[in-house]
């Protein structure tokens, strides 16, 4: 029920979705206060968020920080686009890695399911330049763990 | 570069990918590939035609054989990127899980 899709979409757009056990007035808010975002908005084991600035209406400005143990760290700056509570959120980001990466347009939906909530999100898929620079800055935590996972599902296959 | 949909498409079938996991040992032909699955030559050639189309195998011709191998290159980037990416985002969502189940309980409590 809760399990994540992610697909693309063409060659210029990844689409996911996720089921969540709350009403979309409570989806929305953890998208939309900082004290929450910060919470949950980390990426892979072993990252924070030391800083967690966001602006919740049109032309609002979003600036994440992420860092780790090893003191590596990347940001990420947004800009809102519309804000329709509690069913979409539309805005524009790039990651600063440091160089900033090309602007992703990234729309969330939460609809009403059962007693809880549908998230979709649309977001612009990155060229490979962008994809290899984003795997070689500080997403290694999360890679091995992938690695062995994408053996286990692709290669490992028993036949 | 083959279509990213078309190689995410291509890894959605079991069956293809248990052959891409019998090409990880090394270079097979169809017959060998056919083997160990419960299926006609032909209908591991249309698997296999998919995955070719997706870039994520290479035949070449040798006599009557045609010998498959993976194209190392269009499976690893596409997927170590989308791996990252489905990582990153599903500890994120579980995390949103329990902070929605926190959210809810204090909810219940101030009530």
């Amino acid at each position: 029920m809760n399990k994540m899709t992610l697909k693309t979409e063409g060659d210029r757009y990844i689409v996911v979705t996720r089921h969540f056990a709350a009403p979309p007035e409570a989806v929305y808010r953890a998208h939309t206060e900082p004290a929450l975002v910060q919470k949950w908005l980390l990426g892979p084991e072993g990252w924070t968020m030391p800083v967690c600035q966001l602006d919740p209406r049109p032309g609002g400005k979003v600036r994440y920080e992420w860092a780790n143990s090893t003191g590596q760290g990347f940001y990420l700056t947004a800009e809102f686009i519309e804000l329709e509570p509690p069913r979409r959120i539309v805005h524009v980001e790039r990651m600063h890695l440091p160089d900033p990466t090309p602007d992703n347009y990234v729309e969330t939906t939460f609809e009403p399911a059962g007693e809880g909530t549908l998230m979709t999100m649309r977001m612009t898929l990155p060229d490979a330049e962008v994809r290899k620079q984003m795997l070689a800055t500080g997403m290694e935590h999360g890679m091995e763990a992938s690695y062995v996972r994408l053996e286990n599902e692709i290669f490992a296959v028993r036949v | 570069m083959p279509s990213l949909d078309s190689a995410f498409s291509a890894l959605s079938d079991p069956t293809r990918r248990a052959i891409l996991a019998r090409l990880a040992l090394g270079e097979t032909t169809v017959m060998e590939l056919a083997k160990p699955f419960a299926m006609s030559q032909p209908a591991i050639s249309r698997h296999l035609r998919v995955l070719e189309n997706a870039g994520l195998i290479v035949r070449r011709v040798e006599g009557a054989k045609h010998p498959c191998r993976l194209a190392d290159q269009g499976l690893k980037e596409i997927d170590q990127w989308l791996e990252m990416l489905r990582t990153a985002l599903s500890r994120n969502y579980d995390r949103l899980d329990q902070l929605l189940a926190e959210m809810k309980s204090k909810g219940e409590e101030s009530q």
